[in-house]
């Protein structure tokens, strides 16, 4: 049950992903049970100490990585699948399921896991609910807000919840919608042990193109053509600035053989092949019309469709490679990407050798603003400050959000009293002083430090 | 140099299949260009490329769907194409190689084709014969598995794979039947452009039972199966229990 040995420690305490984050802890428990999981929170919630629960560790604002040698409540050992009911969809699973093999599960019975992310080989669906996980499906399979019909979870005290984790139905109108306290709260309300999720039918068409052209305002375009054209069968819309590709190239062949400054990738989903090829080609054909795609593939395969992917895919850990990543995620109105990414390049002193990556989820106005010192793996504080108030000031006005997928963790908690009002701050730290007392769930993560009394 | 490429319409390599019926379904099953036709589309192309061919020729036997496999041919670059239509089964079960290579002798004939590219096999099938068989036929010379092809359209060198090493063999003089191994290249993707350029090109369809050959099948297939499933590996105490399993169990030690 408990590992306590310092070099099995490196796996749970270092940052996976990012090499960014690094904590200490002395001891891992690795619970196989939930009954397991509450008498360990029992006991910590007793003893007063921290615990920092873990699933996958990919995160990437440091929300699973101890900051103060807490206790890693590692949830990869519950890694059981209970149920799926194949007319309903709905696939009832243990936390530390790892959502490829989840995804893997799901298409053997003709079904789709609603979330792909690019860490999904190592990430466990117990992290991606509690932080809320977003990914390049959410503009067609919704968030996971709306497609986790039930969980179970145990709270500091050691008491177990069943929020509606009842593979038997979907709709329920019983009560407070107490999950969704726990979907996206990064581990700070309580753990969670069993997902019941929501899982649409695999599509029997799938195809993708990968698009280029030469500027924001005509990603823009292509955007409002393939949602009024492709209507039904987009699935996923994300785009790449030459920035991010010139470093991926590197690592991973591009189907096309220019350099351009923006590229796209799109994956459509229907149930009928020829309907989704002759409307995907119209589509292509009228953008290439219109001028505004100068250049692009259409995939003839289920391997190249997976090519395209693997592109997207890799933006963010080979831009990690290169140096330092002062990294964004941010909400916006599609049409002041450009006006962001404008503020931030004037903020980037020239003598640096800084290369800003632009990548990301554009139909959910979701952007992955990436500025990575290449060949320099040491922060700079300074610049990361000024970076980061440009990136909050630009941001803040134009009405967006500085944590669209990421989450807070132990980096962006900070911001929170300039985002949210006084009345609403209040509100949730007294949800955390109720299901949380005594503050040993992942302690100094997602709310920042009272300012006022205690 | 005129090049003639076998294309052949199979179950996409990224799908898993089922067994229904005593034979692999195929209803609402994505279909694509067979790989190892793929690269050999792709050699043609640069062959034609580098001035060394003068037009290459993509044929397919199969369904009206195949014509969807001639389209990714002629987007690579394929000048024009050749439908045999049939709605036989393609991967073995009713229209097999030697039924195969007949009809690609005939086309060959009437083309007055100098070179036929064909992958080495099709992943459904397996079988890897149509190219031997139609050399036979042709009674011309074949390279199979193909890593690397080099010719000035008269003569030509190619290098192939073999299980113990890579084998350097020369034609003095065309024509001759090679088959592609994986790899000879590695295969463009289909451009936009060259997808709307391909809807031009001339696709010439026959009906592979109009062509005076037996398509009738050589071979009967007896049984469809899937292949047991792998066993869970099993964990062991101790290098005793282990040892007393790879000698008493998996007989893999003395």
């Amino acid at each position: 049950l408990f590992v306590a040995k310092p070099h099995l420690t490196n796996v749970f305490t270092g940052d996976s992903r990012q090499k960014k984050y690094n904590g200490d802890a002395s001891i891992v428990a690795r619970p196989q049970t939930t009954g397991e999981v509450s008498r360990i929170l029992k006991y910590c919630n007793e003893k007063r100490i921290g615990v920092v629960p873990q699933a996958g560790n990919t995160g990437l604002c440091g929300g699973s990585i101890p900051i103060a040698k807490e206790v890693i409540l590692s949830v990869e050992c519950l890694n059981e699948i209970e149920y799926f009911d194949s007319i309903s969809g709905i696939l009832g699973v243990q936390a530390g399921c790892v959502l490829q093999d989840l995804q893997n599960y799901a298409a053997a019975k003709n079904h789709l896991v609603p979330i792909d992310l690019g860490a999904k080989g190592t990430c466990q669906i117990g992290g991606n609910v509690s932080t809320n996980a977003g990914g390049s499906y959410y503009y067609r399979y919704g968030s996971l807000r709306g497609n986790v019909l039930g969980l179970e979870v145990v709270l500091a005290n050691g008491d177990v919840l069943n929020l509606g984790y009842n593979p038997s139905h979907l709709k329920d109108n019983t009560g407070y919608d107490l999950k969704s306290l726990f979907i996206g709260s990064e581990g700070t309300l309580g753990i969670v042990t069993k997902v019941a999720i929501l899982c649409p039918r695999l599509p029997r068409s799938k195809c993708a193109a990968f698009l280029s052209c030469q500027n924001f305002e005509q990603v823009t375009k292509i955007l409002q053509m393939a949602k009024m054209q492709l209507g039904e069968i987009l699935a996923a819309f994300e785009f790449m600035d030459d920035g991010v590709l010139s470093i991926v190239k590197e690592k991973v062949a591009l189907p096309l053989s220019e350099m351009y400054p923006y590229c796209i990738l799109i994956e459509t989903h229907g149930s009928e092949e020829d309907h989704d090829r002759e409307k995907i080609e119209r589509f292509l054909t009228n953008t290439m019309e219109d001028g505004i795609v100068l250049d692009g593939v259409l995939a003839q395969s289920l391997s190249q469709v997976e090519d395209f992917w693997k592109i997207r895919e890799s933006c963010n850990p080979c831009v990690a490679e290169e140096g330092f990543v002062y990294k964004y995620d941010i909400s916006l109105p599609v049409n002041d990407f450009p006006l962001f990414i404008e503020d931030i390049r004037n903020k980037i002193p020239p003598e640096k050798a800084l290369r800003t990556c632009n990548y990301g989820h554009v139909i959910d106005g979701n952007l992955h603003c990436n500025i990575v010192e290449l060949g320099n793996f040491k922060v700079d504080l300074e610049l990361s400050k000024s970076l980061e108030e440009t990136v909050l000031e630009s941001v803040i006005k134009r009405g967006g959000s500085i944590s669209a997928e990421h989450g807070l963790g132990q980096y962006k908690h900070i911001h929170l009293p300039r985002i949210r009002d006084s009345a609403t701050l209040s509100s949730m730290y007294a949800i955390k002083q109720q299901f949380d007392p005594k503050g040993i769930m992942n302690p100094g993560k997602y709310l920042p430090p009272q300012m006022s009394s205690e | 140099m005129k090049i003639l490429v076998g294309v052949k319409r199979v179950v996409d390599y990224a799908v898993k299949v089922r067994v229904q019926n005593n034979t692999v379904d195929l209803k609402n099953i994505k279909m694509s260009l067979n790989p190892f036709c793929e690269i050999a589309v792709e050699e043609a192309v640069r062959l034609k490329e580098q001035k060394v061919a003068d037009e290459v020729v993509a044929m397919t036997i199969g369904p009206k769907q195949a014509t969807e496999t001639l389209r990714t041919a002629l987007a690579m670059g394929a000048d024009r194409a050749i439908h045999i239509m049939t709605d036989l089964r393609t991967d073995y079960m009713e229209l097999q190689p030697f039924a195969v290579s007949q009809i690609f002798q005939k086309i060959v004939e009437e083309e007055k084709s100098d070179l036929v590219l064909l992958g080495k096999q099709g992943i459904d099938s397996d079988c890897g014969q149509t190219g031997p068989m139609l050399a036979g036929l042709l009674d011309w010379p074949q390279i199979t598995f193909a890593a690397n092809i080099e010719t000035d359209g008269t003569s030509m060198t190619v290098e192939r794979e073999t299980d113990s090493g890579t084998e350097t063999i020369k034609i003095p003089q065309l024509p001759a039947v090679v088959t592609c191994d994986l790899r000879l290249n590695e295969p463009r993707y289909a451009t936009l452009p060259n997808i709307m350029k391909a809807k031009k090109k001339k696709v010439d369809t026959r009906v592979a039972e109009d062509m005076g050959i037996d398509l009738s099948p050589r071979n009967q297939v007896l049984e469809v199966f899937e292949p047991a499933p792998r066993k869970e590996g099993i964990m062991v105490e101790d290098i005793d229990s282990l040892i007393d399993k790879l000698k008493n169990e998996a007989g893999v030690i003395a």
